[in-house]
């Protein structure tokens, strides 16, 4: 496709004096480089998470971080949909619900082992989202967000009415843990490792899928789509991608929660619940890399403190919700740079 | 005469029931520079579109190097080969001018979405040298020292270059610029002259509309002049600016006996 | 199919039906001037009948009680608008969807803990509960509900139409930048639909609790019910509400009697996907909702 070699001759013709100095600084190791400095922040976060099944004085403390593990995969992928790509999806908690129950059917009902279970819901969310998102990414994003709805509320639905399947309201039982060999990964102690790495190698794929140009296609595509088209980027293809990642990531989220606990019941998959994950989102400081960690520790750790005032909780949540969108609408995570800006860092904006 | 690169053929476009553009039709040559200019209203924003794909025509073919590209979607025209700029800004404010650049370089990536995710040493080599290709678009136009700037702090004339920059990061062959020294002070319109006739001596092929007319006949070796929707002249600078028709079009019909 | 089923079918469809149009008509009016999804819809129209059970336990009057709900939710709506939307510095639909979530989540944690969990409700407008007539039992608030939402939708027309005001809004969903150089306050035209949102909503709620009875976790039924009727009338589209609302409402009714009444919630999620996959710019609405 490419003929003559522009940049080449440009290069030789109109160089100013100087700039292969300037322009070696600039390439010098950015985001071509081994390891990003979210690599670092990353590993070192993470290792010092290795360190809460020593720590912990008991074991609650161990399935809390179980459970804030699983709350940063599902929170992460969403605002990679979201953040990112701009798509508000109201149906995340439902892929979260698909892959526990084909995970968890698949081990309770059929006796698959779980290493099976959890390809097997990354493949059923990845399809689900798939069907969804084929006809309706072509469109503007409310009607994502609504099909996602629709789509959470009909596997509610279907969790609490196909009773031989999915136990009902009452929930799926029976369904057997992680084992390696003989050994069985059922206390949180035993299953903490796995969630760990789990959980850190979905944050290396979202690190890396943004820093690459799927990545920067898909922000494009959320900041102006006209001027992505004009780049040769295909934008349906593009958030169907997204979509598709983030639900099965949803997915290997649910066939973790349900082997761990070895039970699944609808109401955690509720819409109320995806509009929480949401919520999580933009807490955190959707669009951010780090925003997610910070949603998922909110969401873990305020039920624990407020436990005598639970009714207080989903107030605190919207307030919350409220004030960081006005104020900070980068989030969270955002507050740092946010008071660097007002500090007078950044260059102003022309008029 | 080289080849056609880009040929219109008998292209119509109505807006419930009002002719934006009718029956036209021209060629672009292979590094050619061709103008297309007109009184406001005349279809040149509605030809672009259609070239790009944003618009569909009523009727009509549009051919790129023989192919026929009018049922394709946007992006798959840039893929072959078609940039384009907006006569209505539309850089990515959010990003920086680096990455705008970066995501101009789009087409030419090819490392899939496994390595992607892997990061492994093929996909590292690739972004680097889209990287560095950036940085010399970015050098070519001046914007190095802002290059982690969000995009939306630059200026007016500099968010037109930007846009510039990316629109050729992804070595395009078609080039088709709408207004792209609308807005600008001289200094920086010659600039952008510049860069179009430094990139048409390379092979550069460009369609573009203006309306400052003084670079329209010091740049195109060919003009073509709309009004209303259809075609009134076509030919060299002087051609065109003896014809009767562009100057009634122009500066309104001249008293008859 | 038994005539007298049929029309008692009719019946409950266009009564449900009314109160889907009103909630997607409030949905649609600040869709139209945001683009965006107001979350907070569904729990305007729970709100309402709870400050009208509220007023009721005290003032002993139900119409009084409702016209007090009614206008105190508008103001809601209006205070709600001036208190998290008005400030924002970059507006843009993604946004304000955003925000309208805290804002519904706010509302309805604000009816959990100052009017309580337990559902509330106060009779119905007329003193006999239901008439029975050609085989049939119609209960007499639903015939209030048609009446009302008639004559509202009547008035809404008039203000669209008619009214300076109603036009400004229109001019301000439609365009903008064009609206504010011929002097339209845009600010105030989203605030405006905020009100006539909160006030549809209200009315609803208002009508259907003596049927219902209205608790603080109801919002979002009626909101998500409310969207879906939106869509597939054509979202944005004012007669569109009101047919998707009344589709929404006999398909429910049908569907529930027919096929099953346990899946009865899954029906308007299942049409609301159909509608999306086959045809989303819903019945009456235009089909250039693709991407420039």
């Amino acid at each position: 496709m490419a003929c003559a070699p522009l940049m080449n001759g440009t290069r030789a013709s109109s160089h100013p004096a100087g700039g292969d100095q300037r322009r070696l600084n600039h390439t010098a190791g950015r985001s071509a480089a081994p390891l990003l400095p979210d690599h670092w922040r990353l590993l070192l976060f993470w290792l010092v998470l290795l360190t809460v099944p020593f720590a912990a004085p008991n074991e609650y403390l161990v399935s809390l971080a179980n459970l804030f593990l699983i709350n940063v995969i599902l929170i992460a992928s969403l605002n990679l949909l979201m953040g990112y790509g701009g798509q508000i999806s109201l149906g995340h908690a439902g892929f979260f619900g698909l892959g526990a129950y084909v995970s968890g059917i698949l081990s309770a009902k059929v006796g698959l082992s779980a290493w099976i279970g959890l390809p097997a819901a990354m493949l059923a969310t990845g399809l689900a989202a798939l069907v969804i998102g084929v006809p309706v990414l072509r469109l503007r994003g409310l009607y994502l967000s609504m099909a996602t709805l629709g789509w959470n509320a009909i596997l509610v639905v279907m969790f609490n009415r196909l009773v031989e399947l999915t136990g009902g309201p009452n929930g799926l039982l029976g369904v057997a843990p992680f084992s390696i060999g003989g050994f069985r990964l059922d206390t949180d102690l035993r299953e903490f490792p796995l969630v760990w790495l789990v959980s850190l190698l979905v944050m290396l794929a979202i690190l890396h899928v943004l820093h690459s140009r799927f990545g920067r296609a898909l922000r494009a595509v959320a900041t102006n789509e006209l001027g992505a088209e004009a780049l040769g980027i295909d934008s349906a293809r593009t958030k169907l991608l997204f979509f598709v990642l983030s639900a099965g990531m949803a997915g290997i989220a649910g066939s973790l929660y349900v082997h761990i606990n070895q039970y699944a019941s609808p109401e955690t998959f509720s819409i109320s619940n995806s509009i929480l994950y949401v919520v999580m989102v933009a807490l955190g400081g959707s669009g951010t890399f780090w925003g997610p960690v910070l949603g998922a520790l909110i969401y873990t750790a305020v039920p624990q403190l407020l436990l005598d005032y639970e009714d207080a909780e989903l107030m605190l949540f919207g307030l919350g919700m409220l004030i960081v969108l006005i104020a900070f609408p980068r989030g969270l995570a955002g507050v740092p740079a946010a008071l660097r800006d007002w500090h007078g860092g950044r260059q102003a904006r022309p008029t | 005469m080289s080849a056609a690169l880009l040929k219109i053929e008998a292209l119509n476009c109505y807006f419930q029931g009002l002719r934006a553009v009718a029956d036209l039709g021209f060629t672009v040559a292979v590094g050619e520079i061709k103008a297309v200019i007109g009184p406001n209203g005349a279809g040149k924003s509605t030809l672009f579109n259609m070239i790009a794909g944003v618009t569909r025509p009523t009727s009509g073919h549009i051919f790129f190097d023989g192919d026929r590209i009018d049922t394709l979607p946007t992006f798959a025209r840039a893929r072959l080969g078609i940039a384009r700029t907006f006569q209505n800004l539309q850089i990515f404010r959010e990003m920086t001018v680096l990455e705008n650049v970066v995501a101009g370089c789009h087409l030419r990536g090819h490392a899939g979405f496994t390595r992607a995710i892997l990061r492994d040493r093929t996909f590292r080599t690739e972004e680097r040298a889209l990287e560095e290709a950036s940085f010399e678009l970015l050098e070519r136009f001046n914007l190095v020292d802002k290059a982690y700037l969000p995009a939306g702090a630059l200026s007016y004339g500099e968010m037109k270059v930007l846009e510039l920059a990316r629109a050729l990061a992804g070595e395009p062959r078609l080039l088709l610029l709408d207004e792209p020294t609308a807005g600008l002070p001289r200094a920086e319109a010659e600039h952008i002259e510049g860069v179009v006739r430094d990139l048409n001596e390379q092979g550069m092929t460009v369609l573009l509309v203006e309306h400052n007319m003084r670079m329209v006949m010091s740049l195109s070796h060919d003009i073509l002049v709309l009004n209303n929707g259809v075609r009134i002249a076509e030919g060299s600078g002087d051609e065109i600016s003896r014809h009767p028709d562009v100057l009634t079009a122009y500066l309104g019909a001249t008293d008859d006996a | 199919m038994h005539a007298a089923t049929v029309v008692q079918l009719l019946v409950i469809g266009v009564g449900t039906g009314s109160i889907y149009a009103l909630i997607a008509l409030g949905f649609n009016v600040v869709f139209k001037s945001t683009g965006a999804m107001n979350f907070a819809q569904g729990e305007w129209v729970v709100m309402a009948g709870m400050i009208a059970a509220v007023s009721f336990a005290t003032i002993n009057s139900v119409a009084l009680a409702c016209l007090a709900a009614v206008l105190l939710m508008t103001i809601v709506g209006i205070i709600s608008e001036r208190l998290v939307i008005w400030p924002l510095r970059h507006p843009n639909p993604l946004l304000i969807t955003l925000i309208s979530i805290g804002l519904a989540i706010c509302t309805r944690s604000l009816m959990m803990l100052v009017l309580g969990k337990r559902p509330v409700g106060y009779p119905g407008f007329s003193k006999t509960e239901s008439l029975g007539f050609w085989g049939i039992n119609v209960q007499t608030q639903t015939l209030w509900i048609f009446g009302i939402t008639l004559v509202f939708l009547f008035g809404m027309h008039l203000f669209f139409e008619r009214s300076m005001l109603g036009k400004a809004l229109r001019a301000a969903a439609a365009d903008r930048e064009a609206a504010a150089i011929v002097g339209v306050k845009v600010e105030t035209t989203v605030m405006l639909s905020f009100a006539i949102a909160a006030f549809a909503g209200a009315l609803a709620g208002a009508i259907i609790t003596p049927l219902t009875l209205a608790s603080y976790d109801q919002g979002a039924a009626f909101g998500f019910k409310g969207f879906s009727a939106a869509m597939l009338g054509g979202v944005g589209s004012l007669p569109g509400a009101v047919v998707g609302g009344l589709a929404l409402g006999l398909l429910e009714a049908f569907g529930s009697f027919y096929i099953s009444s346990d899946f009865k919630d899954a029906i308007a999620f299942a049409v609301l996907l159909l509608v999306l996959f086959v045809r989303p710019s819903g019945l009456l609405g235009r089909a250039e909702i693709t991407k420039v």
